[in-house]
């Protein structure tokens, strides 16, 4: 009795009478989900694009961003290592055509994904050993990004704001926004959508796929850089942070593997799920649910709707 | 030449179900297992069997549960390593309400626990597939890795978060703990895996190995001959997350003699799962080499460098070999996506026409 | 026509019927308020153009598809709503257009695998292969190798079925149909894409099945001439619904099904 009270009364209450706090951890989750979006999104690009579940997603945030902190440590100036960055992802994505995909085409979509598999231990073993495993802190201030919290006083209280979260979510509506615009009016954006639709028709119409490959990767590789830096710049950039890439994975379950509103909506869903879920109920259990609770929506949701959110039924056919 | 069959006829089915139907592949079976039951703990230095033996023939068998499930079944599991817990510290909470019942029942029981959690992570395969299914299994992962680190019940309290092995003996010799042998402990770990890979070796050749393989390959087809999906499911989930099991209480009890939680994480998964891509999907040989290359690389790195005169950072060590696995991964996928285990048959195949190629 | 005694011989009760089944696939219809019946012992054709909806058809007998309308009737049982293991286990059989069969399995275990149905012996039996396990496992092997021998893929038996040309797989495929000891056979285009010396073969062994081990059979093709060789009697679907039913010779002069190949507008 006592028990059902904590679970499905007490959290209630407390959100009732400290808004506050509610309203501080809404934001929260806010934030993080937005950050969730983002590597759902590189998922969903490439999903799209060559049916390729590409569990490195998470691992290329990470790359990025050592990459560039890397880069910037060595003496090269902030704008500077920022652009060579974005070359060494459109590197990554003409190798990651040419070594992995082109050789696997026409292989079941499983073993792509454990290929994916094969990449995320690769690229973290790449990119400790040239720029060394310890955690580093992200060139936010080189970058020009704001620092610093405002206090709002809202519902008889203080939030506290960071200037950087504030950043990243209109960074990350600017991504999504410049993404919607590439795919609907751009000529590379609909043979994207086509080769989503259907390789062979894509083909027989003269669209090349690795081009459309290069394309896709280079464009989570951006996506995915754009993540490190805000995800460096709230916390500090180390391999550790590969478990933001399995988090995205309940947010791709959720959202459907093919949706880019998927993407975005899951994310935030489990973004303010989780930090509700773990500032409210936590307690109850033992802290760090976070690591999990996730999962357990998701999988919960995998029941009652296997193909996610926005995602397309699937007819299966013999 | 040396590995023919020609003149080996059977005159009835008996003989010809027979697992190794082979003569050669049964002297060859005869003299591994020689060699592991006699000359390794006789001539081999401690070194051998506490450092690279042990967790060799352990990590073997979580693959070959693993196997069961990915390779024969084609179901992705991402939760070896908390099956693997699952079943080390359902053993140490066993052995420490029950000090007198034998260690030795206990490891085995562990298996139960261990299979009865996989049925439960299992039962959204019903619905689900492929890397979906792989995020239902990482859900167990990561549920499962909390319990251990969070809830104090399952390491008794202990202030350290840890848990450790008591000593427990057998006929009076000690077996698990501070003061059993290497030797003993290395018998031991032999017992199970030659047993239990017995036993699935048995199960992939009869009826219910083709009812998963037939599961993986096609399962609407395999539905229309009367195979039912879900309980072929659960049934691999819980013979895979069995052997899972008593791996990991072989793991804790045998080998590490105590186990942080952070042991039984993501990335034991991942070594499992790519112990048995590069063996070879659906190969019990398969399992062995996997866990052989996967295991022993790491070694060979850190020592023989050294010896050939050039230093190596162990932290670099990790990197290379994080980055060898994974190029490693991409290339079996590629190159043989049967794995190790093909390129043995390819080799057998090669001695059977020896010294002719044609 | 077959040459065996005629159309009359192989008429016996009424095995499987169905009655005035629809099914759609969201506003898209496939089949419409289709009547027929399979009768004991018979082979019965199942032909139409394109997108006629036989392959639907098949689906629906075998429990795959839900229809939305209409009963089927097996064996004196009406199910409303049967999965296709229960089919397996009624006594229903069926290859595929697209073979479906075990790839990465040998010519040999795809066929074991259709005897699963067959075998009983339990789970720690299993593991130790012994006992009944192992008696089953030899005594299945015979019934398996007889199988073997009468399709003459006694050369494949070790190959995985993967490697095997087309015309192979689909030999192994009615193998593996053959070893779930089926009441009623579904073949579904059982010679597409063969050339005629292995046409010829299938046939024979389609006939061969009917005869000596007195399975019906119910058979989708294109080829008219196979068609009108084996089959006992004939049903007709275009666009999903049925415009004919009958034997050979009254369907080949059926106008509505000449209009339906020829393509003239209704």
């Amino acid at each position: 009795m006592d028990l059902l009270y904590k679970i499905f009364l007490d959290p209630f209450v407390q959100m009732g009478t400290a808004p506050d706090l509610l309203v501080q951890t809404l934001w929260e989750g806010l934030v993080a989900g937005v950050l969730y979006s983002l590597i759902a999104l590189g998922f969903v690009l490439i999903f799209k694009a060559s049916g390729v579940f590409n569990f490195a997603q998470g691992i290329m945030v990470v790359f990025a961003a050592l990459t560039l902190v890397g880069l910037h440590e060595h003496g090269v100036p902030a704008y500077l290592a920022l652009a060579l960055t974005i070359l060494v992802m459109l590197g990554l994505a003409f190798a990651v055509e040419r070594l992995i995909l082109r050789p696997l085409v026409n292989q079941p979509d499983i073993i792509l994904f454990m290929a994916t598999f094969g990449l995320t231990y690769f690229l973290i073993g790449f990119g400790e050993l040239i720029f060394g495993g310890e955690t580093k802190i992200m060139i936010a201030n080189q970058l020009g990004l704001p620092r610093g919290a405002i206090d709002v006083k809202l519902a008889g209280g203080f939030v506290s704001i960071q200037k950087i979260d504030i950043a990243a979510a209109v960074i990350a509506s600017l991504m999504v926004a410049g993404l919607a615009i590439f795919f609907q009016r751009t000529r590379i954006g609909r043979a994207l959508r086509a080769v989503a639709d259907s390789h062979r028709a894509a083909l027989s119409v003269g669209i090349s796929l690795e081009q459309i490959w290069v394309i896709v990767w280079f464009a989570a590789g951006l996506v995915a850089l754009t993540t490190g830096i805000m995800w460096g710049a709230r916390s500090d950039v180390s391999f550790a942070l590969d478990v933001i890439a399995l988090k995205a994975l309940p947010v791709l379950i959720l959202g459907g593997l093919t949706s880019i509103p998927g993407a975005i909506v899951g994310g935030l869903i489990i973004g303010i799920g989780e930090k509700l879920g773990e500032f409210y109920w936590g307690p109850l259990m033992g802290s760090g649910i976070e690591s999990w609770f996730a999962y357990v929506i998701a999988l919960i949701f995998l029941l009652f709707r296997p193909q996610g959110l926005f995602g397309e039924r699937i007819i299966e056919r013999i | 030449m040396f590995y023919r069959e020609a003149g080996q006829f059977k005159t009835n089915y008996a003989a010809d179900v027979a697992v190794f139907p082979i003569l050669q592949d049964r002297i060859g079976l005869g003299i591994i297992l020689f060699i592991a039951a006699v000359i390794i703990p006789w001539f081999g230095s401690s070194f051998l069997i506490q450092a690279v033996m042990i967790p060799f023939l352990i990590f073997s068998l979580a693959a070959i549960g693993l196997n069961l499930l990915t390779g024969y079944t084609g179901l992705l599991s991402l939760g070896t390593g908390a099956f693997m817990g699952v079943g080390a510290y359902a053993c140490y909470k066993l052995t420490t309400y029950f000090p007198n019942v034998n260690i030795i029942i206990w490891i085995a029981a562990s298996g139960f626990f261990s299979a009865a959690i996989g049925v439960l992570f299992g039962l959204p395969s019903l619905r689900i597939k492929g890397f979906y299914l792989a995020v239902a299994t990482l859900a167990a992962q990561f549920f499962l890795s909390w319990c251990f680190i969070r809830q104090p019940w399952f390491y008794n309290y202990n202030v350290s978060g840890a848990i450790e092995v008591p000593t427990r003996s057998l006929f009076g010799v000690p077996i698990t703990g501070a003061t059993a042998t290497d030797t003993t402990r290395y018998f031991v770990v032999l017992g199970f895996v030659v047993v239990m890979t017995w036993a699935a070796s048995n199960l992939v050749h009869g009826r219910i190995g083709r009812m998963w393989m037939a599961v993986r390959d096609m399962d609407l087809a395999a539905e229309l001959t009367g195979i039912r999906l879900l309980p072929t499911k659960l049934l691999a989930f819980a013979t895979s997350s069995f052997y899972c099991g008593v791996a990991g209480a072989l793991l804790v009890f045998l080998w590490y003699g105590g186990a942080e939680p952070a042991v039984f994480d993501v990335n034991l998964s991942f070594f499992i799962l790519f112990m048995v891509i590069i063996g070879g999907l659906g190969s019990l040989t398969g399992s062995f080499f996997g866990a052989a290359l996967i295991f022993i690389m790491p070694i060979v790195l850190r020592y023989f460098p050294p010896k050939l005169g050039i230093p190596i950072h162990p932290a670099t060590v990790e990197h290379i070999q994080y980055m060898v696995i994974g190029a490693l991964i991409i290339l079996f996928l590629i190159a043989e996506p049967a794995g190790l285990a093909r390129l043995w048959q390819i080799g057998k195949q090669k001695l059977r026409v020896w010294p002719f190629p044609y | 026509m077959r040459a065996a005694g005629g159309p009359d011989v192989s008429v016996g009760d009424v095995l499987l019927s169905v009655e005035d089944v629809s099914l759609s696939f969201g506003g898209v219809r496939a089949v419409s308020g289709v009547s027929f019946d399979i009768r004991k012992g018979e082979i019965r054709a199942i032909i139409g153009p394109n997108g006629a909806g036989k392959t639907s058809m098949l689906n629906v007998i075998n429990g795959f598809y839900h229809p939305q309308k209409g009963r089927i009737t097996f064996k004196g049982e009406t199910r409303s709503r049967m999965r296709p293991h229960d089919a397996a286990y009624g006594g229903i059989a069926r290859t595929f257009q697209n073979v479906a069969l075990f790839r990465g399995m040998t010519a040999l275990d795809n066929i074991m695998a259709g005897r699963t149905l067959k075998m009983h012996a339990n789970f720690f039996w299993q593991l130790l292969r012994y006992g009944p396990a192992l008696r089953e496992e030899v005594e299945h092997r015979k019934r398996v190798e007889e199988i073997i021998d009468f399709l003459k893929i006694q050369e494949i038996r070790r190959v995985p079925v993967g490697r095997l040309p087309y015309g192979l797989q689909k030999r192994v495929e009615l193998g593996r149909a053959l070893a779930m000891e089926p009441e009623l056979l579904l073949l579904d285009e059982p010679m597409a894409g063969m050339n005629l010396e292995e046409k010829e073969d299938m046939s024979r062994f389609v006939l061969d099945v009917n005869d000596h081990y007195g399975t019906t059979i119910a058979l989708i093709e294109h080829d008219m001439g196979v068609v009108m060789d084996l089959s006992d009697r004939v049903v007709v679907l275009d666009h999903g619904i049925k415009i004919a039913d009958g034997t050979p010779d009254e369907v080949k002069r059926n106008q509505a099904v000449i209009d339906a190949y020829l393509g003239v507008a209704h």
